[in-house]
């Protein structure tokens, strides 16, 4: 089990919230942003979990606050989707470059 | 634990109440009296009556100042609730669920001003940021308020990333989520983990309360969500997350150098110097209140800069100060047609009770003495030429307040000075009479501002 180090594992969490981050800041299509934030939360999943196995492991803090976590991505997931249909109701696009109304 | 738990029930009871009662005044009148008995069992229990006896295990603490900020938030809410209830129903269809959502967040406010472990923060923003998501979209045919939600969604949820990682690697350095372990270990060695994820979660909270280098999506939200929504989100909100960067950080920095106080100390006086040169340029009211919002900001943060007891009793001030002097000029903006500076040219002429509370409100914010708000700017600097380090900040936040009197002023003298006929939507005495009584509040407590302050000590 533990014949994987602690460091491949935390340099797969960071690589996987640099790759959220980046798709945040360079993706134009509304459903691929939410898909970047999705990444970055669970991402940091993927840290609470490794530090609780690898440093931790008597208690299981982590890994109650990774639970907590998946249940607030689904919630903010469910509030982001409402918020693009209703974008999309209006704009016919998830383009967010289509959504400059607030732009002078 | 009464108004955690109160507020989460009446939430639920307004989301029912949408579906079984179809008169608007029945809504507004249910959650009225649901704010009412919330301020007043968060009441019981600062006296020491506790209606429920939850075994939290040490995870959130009920301090006097948490307690009694609470009890400054519903006041402020219910003050909210009796001037401008009647423009929350009128946003949209789903008067109900906009004031359960009200409920919801009123709920995270409690959380946040008492919690003592990294899980409990963590849930008390997220329950105060998803319910506020909704409300800024909530005028579902406007766009710019859909697209106001839209950025607010993103900015938020990236911000609660970035706090997540922090918590992530304090926890990998400490083996725990208590606050206890936390400040007593922020001086004790050097760990990398350990500052690396305090800076990221300082990071994340100075997103949500809209600090200078990440300040960028506060005026477009606060444009783009309906206007009593911003009325709540601009105060009573921003309070709320303020108490919890301040019991975060609370009394940890003393004695840890200069390293922490520096990063605030320079965050300070960017939000000062660009909330207020920005509002400098506004054409609207709406936008130049956004603007201000950040200045006020940046005032707020001097109580997470010095850390003594007159930037705790500076922080309640200055919140109960801004919250009263904000909801009254918005309510008051909420009556205009025109929301540029023009459009209230000669208020004075066809409201004269209008004009004269929005002027006391906005010397107020300006921090005229007589008011409020002095004495809460008063607090704050104080606090922080106590705390003995950094005086050029000082001498900069005065500036910046003299600078703010310039735009404050601006809405003075057009509605003084100007001649004009300002276009208000119809007006009740009752809603003057109750303006009148916000600014006689304002007063009041400008000369006796130990009315509020004794209650942090007994």
């Amino acid at each position: 089990m533990s014949s994987i180090p602690l460091t491949h594992i935390l340099f797969v969490s960071t690589a996987l919230f640099f790759i959220g981050m980046y798709g945040l800041f360079t993706r134009r299509n509304m459903i691929t942003m939410l898909m970047s934030v999705e990444l970055i939360l669970n991402s940091v999943n993927i840290n609470f979990v490794a530090f609780n196995k690898y440093l931790y492991p008597d208690k299981l803090d982590g890994i109650f606050f990774s639970l907590f976590i998946i249940t607030i991505a689904a919630a903010e997931a469910a509030v982001a989707i409402a918020i693009i249909i209703n974008l999309y109701r209006s704009h016919h696009s998830i383009d967010v470059e289509d959504a400059t109304e607030m732009k002078y | 634990m009464n108004a955690i738990i109160l507020s989460a029930i009446l939430g639920v009871i307004l989301m029912f109440s949408g579906i079984f009662v179809t008169s608007k005044t029945a809504i507004r009148n249910i959650a009225t009296a649901g704010m009412a008995l919330l301020l007043l069992v968060n009441i019981a229990e600062q006296g020491g009556f506790h209606l429920f006896n939850v075994n939290t295990h040490n995870m959130l603490v009920f301090s006097k100042f948490g307690l009694l900020f609470n009890s400054i938030a519903f006041s402020a809410t219910l003050l909210f609730f009796l001037v401008s209830a009647k423009d929350i129903t009128n946003v949209g269809i789903n008067a109900a669920e906009y004031f359960a959502l009200i409920f919801f967040i009123s709920c995270g406010i409690a959380i946040v001003s008492s919690f003592n472990s990294l899980l409990l923060l963590f849930l008390g923003i997220e329950i105060i940021s998803i319910p506020l998501y909704i409300l800024t979209g909530s005028d579902k045919r406007n766009l710019k308020s859909n697209e106001a939600s839209l950025k607010y969604f993103l900015m938020g949820s990236f911000s609660t990333g970035i706090m997540l990682l922090g918590i992530a690697l304090v926890y990998g350095a400490k083996a725990s989520f208590s606050m206890e372990q936390m400040h007593s270990s922020i001086n004790a060695g050097r760990n990398a983990w350990f500052y690396a994820g305090l800076l990221l979660v300082l990071i994340s909270m100075l997103f949500k309360v809209s600090a200078a280098p990440f300040h960028f999506w506060t005026p477009d939200v606060y444009d783009g969500a309906p206007t009593v929504f911003t009325s709540f989100m601009a105060t009573i909100v921003k309070a709320g997350v303020f108490i919890a960067l301040v019991r975060l950080f609370d009394m940890s920095f003393v004695g840890s150098g200069y390293d922490w106080q520096l990063i605030i100390a320079i965050v300070t006086a960017a939000t000062l110097f660009i909330g207020n040169i920005t509002a400098i340029f506004q054409q609207s009211v709406k936008r130049m209140l956004a603007y201000s919002s950040i200045a006020q900001a940046g005032f707020m943060l001097f109580g997470v800069f010095s850390q003594n007891d007159f930037s705790r009793e500076g922080i309640i001030l200055y919140t109960l100060g801004y919250s009263l002097a904000t909801i009254g000029i918005f309510a008051v903006l909420i009556k205009m047609k025109d929301y540029t500076f023009e459009g209230f040219n000669g208020l004075a002429r066809t409201e004269p009770v209008l004009a004269a509370t929005t002027t006391i409100f906005l010397l107020s914010l300006a921090g005229i003495p007589l008011t409020i708000g002095f004495f809460a700017k008063y607090f704050m600097l104080a606090s922080a030429v106590k705390s003995g380090s950094h005086l050029w900040l000082v001498i900069f936040a005065i500036l910046c307040a003299a600078i703010s009197v310039y735009y404050y002023f601006r809405v003075i003298q057009s509605m003084y000075f100007k001649t004009g006929l300002a276009e208000t939507e119809p007006v009740t005495p009752v809603f003057r009479w109750l303006l009148a009584g916000m600014a006689a509040a304002v007063i009041i407590l400008g000369i006796f501002p130990n009315l509020v302050l004794q209650y942090l000590y007994f």
